[in-house]
């Protein structure tokens, strides 16, 4: 089961995953993301506190965007993934493509201040 | 100790399929890391077949047999749609993922860097993978 919400806080967008990523609903991340990128939204935050697992499938949609994030200059940051998570992130360096923070405060100082 | 589930080829089984391992694995001693880890490789694996080798067919099944040993844990996966053997097919490099911004390519790469040992047989009737994980003497 997975649901999505995404909802504007100040200056920029949060995207909060609540449940599991597999190949059977990563689609519906990637249609949020596509929607986002349409409203030109240029500061993305992923809250992925309540996100329990993820497969390739919904990492490739992660990793498909950043092309997309670096021409149009959007910066994205993912917070909040629980050990489990964080380790499939690292297991491919992915962390080290994708900023990554471990709480909402950082996510967003990372936001703001860069 | 032996487990085994008929898996259907639909996506909507992978969370059946992660609730059958996770109840072989929380009884394994394993780290919730670990467990996790094998979680995932066994359903890229999954994934794989039941989407390019199966088309999403719902009346396939995939088989899967868990074999929990005393230095081993071992995922053999059965099934007899298009071969697909995983120990010949090349896995892309993250650039180019990125660069070509693919949305595929990362499962089998995960299942390589998790298991121990990969093997795969085809004969006219089965394809088997088995996916072999060390368990870490104590």
């Amino acid at each position: 089961m997975l649901s999505i919400n995404k909802a504007p806080e100040r200056d920029h967008l949060v995207i909060t995953l609540n449940g599991e990523v597999d190949a059977s609903n990563s689609v519906e991340l990637d249609e949020v993301i596509q929607e986002a990128i349409a409203e030109n939204a240029s500061k993305i935050l992923v809250d992925g506190n309540r996100l329990e697992y993820i497969s390739s499938a919904g990492l490739g949609v992660f990793m498909s965007y950043l092309e997309d994030f670096n021409e149009k200059q959007v910066t994205f940051v993912i917070f909040g993934l629980n050990e489990k998570i964080l380790n499939v992130f690292h297991i491919l360096g992915l962390d080290q493509l994708i900023s990554i923070k471990s709480t909402k405060e950082e996510a967003e100082r990372a936001l703001y201040e860069a | 100790m032996k487990h085994e589930l008929k898996l259907y080829c639909e996506k909507s089984r992978l969370a059946e399929l992660r609730n059958f391992l996770s109840g072989i694995l929380s009884a394994s001693g394993l780290n919730d890391i670990t467990q996790n880890q094998l979680i995932l490789a066994v359903e890229e694996v999954c994934a794989n077949l039941i989407i390019h080798s199966h088309d999403c067919n719902p009346l396939n099944h995939i088989e899967l047999e868990v074999l929990v040993g005393k230095d081993t844990i071992v995922f053999e996966i059965r099934d007899s749609g298009k071969a697909f053997n995983i120990i010949e097919y090349k896995s892309p490099e993250i650039d180019a993922v990125v660069r070509e911004k693919r949305k595929g390519g990362l499962g089998l790469l995960l299942v390589r860097k998790i298991m121990d040992k990969i093997e795969f047989e085809t004969d006219p009737s089965f394809n088997t993978c088995r996916l072999i994980k060390k368990l870490k003497s104590k």
